[in-house]
């Protein structure tokens, strides 16, 4: 039965989280400080783990289609399918779940411990407004760019590395990734990463805006907030996929 | 002034506050002491409307907070200032910016009148020099001091103030005192004071309210909690050494 105390709670935050603003120049402004702390802050991380990802999975094709009957441009389809189907929207969400969804939920935690919420409250300002909104619009709004972002870098790295190991050539390489190649996949891609994005900041921001207690609390909070929203990432995975490609 | 009335609040079926009625008077430091979880924060919490009460009436100047909608308690809300025990700044702004914050939230002044109006507060607790210091490079007491400047920015109307001199040292403790005492006659605010520190209570305290195990045990002026015969009141009043000899001298 918990497990409808939590929804209930949930939507009543974001439902809270998304009354009217005491003054909107202000919401805007902070939309942008999140933008630059949750996207631009996981650029880096995106784009290591996405050249790497994008390098392995072309030596592993290559490897795996050794056979004479399997043509050497699919390695470059395989990478592009994998990134764009999967990897980027999916693998590059839970990733950021782990990384913005901890610093969330220990943010707004520690701003409840602090009785920093309270003070927000007693000033007349929806706490949830001012802290869980900015946040959520920012992610969906960064997260497609972060996912456009993942899927050339992983492509790019493929091809880098593919060159370099010698495992494919120049021409069956960019021949794979033009080679049947169809738009709506990265819309699919596109719209998983909008709901993924949604999930990553409000879950984590729910167990943060909700923590009693003092540290460790916080913590706890935190580790469910990624928990929590990792697995409803991969929930809505199947969901979408299951919606948008079968 | 502030009136509460029959206030009850219980948590999971614990009752925390007992039929509570008190007037909390404007131009007064009003304070509210009590043995450690005998319910003054909760009651506090209950009159800002952090927490629901379960039965009772509080009323701001004759309104009725209890009955009014979120909007209008919000209303409400932005007359109140409130210095939390930790001093509740936000860690992310540094202190110009939590005295600005309440101003730019609630006020269509241009950056240079919030500027100057932050800088007054701010010269009005004591603290120059520190407008660019983030809340974790600044001592408790100069917190205390920001925080006490943040909730003066708004020029509020009532001001709640949770334990403002704890983890301060007795110098510090009185320079917050004074400085609590002084905003509350020179605005005329309806000021409320949670303390155990009875240091405070001789200092600033105009009325009093004890609270024990969830009732208001008593009431009086600083004068009279000296002379009470009042048993459980003389056992917080003279728990120290220090007060135990005064009692004894005089």
């Amino acid at each position: 039965m918990k497990i409808f105390y939590h929804f209930g709670r949930y939507f009543m935050l974001i439902k809270r989280a998304f009354g009217k603003p005491e003054k909107i120049s202000i919401y805007i402004s902070r939309i942008f400080e999140e933008m630059n702390l949750l996207g631009i802050g996981s650029l880096g991380i995106v784009a290591i783990i996405s050249v790497f990802m994008g390098a392995v999975i072309t030596i592993q094709s290559a490897f795996n289609f050794e056979s004479p009957l399997i043509p050497l441009y699919a390695v470059g389809v395989a990478v592009r399918d994998s990134m764009i189907l999967e990897f980027s929207p999916a693998i590059v969400s839970l990733i950021l779940a782990g990384k913005v969804g901890s610093s969330i939920a220990s943010e707004i935690g520690t701003m409840r411990v602090s009785e920093q919420i309270d003070a927000l409250e007693i000033m007349g300002i929806n706490s949830a407004g001012y802290l869980v909104f900015p946040k959520i619009v920012a992610s969906v709004l960064f997260n497609p760019i972060l996912v456009v972002f993942s899927m050339f870098l992983g492509i790019l790295g493929g091809y880098i590395f593919g060159m370099m190991a010698g495992v494919v050539t120049d021409y069956e390489y960019i021949y794979g990734i033009t080679y049947q190649f169809r738009p709506y996949n990265v819309m699919y891609a596109l719209i998983k990463s909008i709901v993924f994005a949604f999930i990553i900041a409000s879950v984590p921001a729910y167990h943060g805006y909700y923590t009693s207690g003092g540290a460790l609390e916080v913590g706890r909070s935190s580790t469910k907030g990624v928990v929590y929203s990792s697995v409803l990432i991969l929930a809505f995975d199947l969901i979408l996929t299951q919606l948008l490609l079968a | 002034m502030i009136e509460i009335k029959n206030i009850s609040k219980s948590f999971s079926g614990r009752n925390v506050l007992n039929d509570i009625s008190f007037t909390f008077q404007t131009g007064k430091t009003n304070m509210i002491i009590g043995e450690s979880g005998s319910g003054k924060t909760t009651l506090l919490k209950c009159m800002v409307g952090l927490n629901e009460i379960n039965e009772g009436q509080i009323l701001y100047d004759g309104r009725s907070f209890t009955e009014l909608d979120f909007k209008h308690k919000k209303e409400i809300r932005k007359e109140i200032g409130m210095l939390f025990q930790g001093g509740a700044l936000f860690d992310s702004k540094t202190v110009e910016e939590n005295v600005v914050f309440p101003l730019s939230m609630f006020t269509d002044m241009s950056e240079s009148e919030k500027r100057d109006r932050a800088n007054f507060c701010l010269q009005r607790v004591n603290l120059l020099n520190a407008n660019n210091l983030f809340p974790s490079e600044i001592s408790g007491g100069m917190k205390k001091r920001v925080a006490i400047a943040r909730a003066i920015a708004v020029q509020p109307k009532y001001l709640f103030c949770d334990e403002p001199n704890s983890g301060l040292d007795p110098k510090t403790s009185i320079v917050i005192d004074n400085l609590i005492k002084e905003i509350t006659e020179e605005y005329n605010i309806t000021t409320i004071v949670i303390t155990h520190d009875m240091n405070s209570v001789i200092e600033i305290g105009d009325r009093i309210m004890f609270i024990y195990k969830g009732n208001k045990h008593w009431e009086g002026t600083k004068e009279e909690i000296l002379k009470t015969s009042n048993q459980e009141v003389c056992d917080f009043v003279y728990a120290t050494k220090f007060m135990k000899d005064l009692k004894t001298k005089f």
